[in-house]
């Protein structure tokens, strides 16, 4: 199977941030609200730094 | 008429009973059955589904399967974090799932999916194991 660097870390981001959200809150609206915001910062910390590194490479 | 939820959560800490161990080991084995003991099926539900997903695409993208007896420290920690994917571990270790080596960026990718999918594995079952014994609400 392939996956695209961009749809792995879509992924990864996804599952990891599903089992964060239920594990490290204790409300359902409080899990919700905790799995978006990690996986808002996994997905985000990724682009910003592809655009460092493509900074850096160009 | 109290709730599952609730009656879990008024346990005392530090009570004797076999549930919190049973849990914690019920879910690093298949994950999200501790979880299910515990009446929380839709947590269950998503763990299981979350980390089975980790552990099929890490499969997918030839990620490697760690083995202990290398002597290298590195592929001893590696072990260890895929330990925590309990039965699929196993399951990889008897019909020889998997890469010997990461051939590729990929599946170097896929590499880090099953550690990963180990760890969270290991969080899901001290998560369960907590409601159990009252340390976590709900």
């Amino acid at each position: 199977m392939t996956f695209s660097h961009f749809s792995a870390v879509l992924l990864f981001s996804l599952f990891t941030s599903v089992v964060f959200g239920i594990t490290q809150r204790a409300e359902p609206k409080m899990m919700i609200r905790f799995g978006a915001y990690c996986f808002v910062l996994f997905v985000g910390a990724v682009i910003i730094a592809s655009w460092v590194m493509y900074g850096i490479k160009h | 008429m109290a709730t599952d939820a609730q009656q879990v959560a008024q346990r005392i800490p530090g009570e004797k009973s076999s549930l919190p161990a049973m849990v914690l080991i019920a879910g690093w084995l298949i994950p999200g059955l501790g979880h299910l003991i515990l009446g929380k099926w839709i947590r269950a539900l998503l763990l299981f589904v979350s980390i089975v997903s980790m552990f099929a695409i890490g499969l997918a993208m030839q990620g490697k399967i760690y083995s202990p007896s290398t002597g290298d420290i590195l592929d001893i920690l590696g072990f260890a974090g895929q330990l925590g994917l309990g039965l699929l571990c196993g399951l990889a270790h008897a019909f020889g799932w998997g890469a010997a080596s990461s051939v590729n960026t990929l599946a170097d990718y896929g590499t880090k999916f099953l550690v990963v999918g180990g760890l969270l594995n290991y969080i899901a079952a001290v998560d369960a194991h907590s409601l159990a014994n009252g340390r976590k609400a709900s």
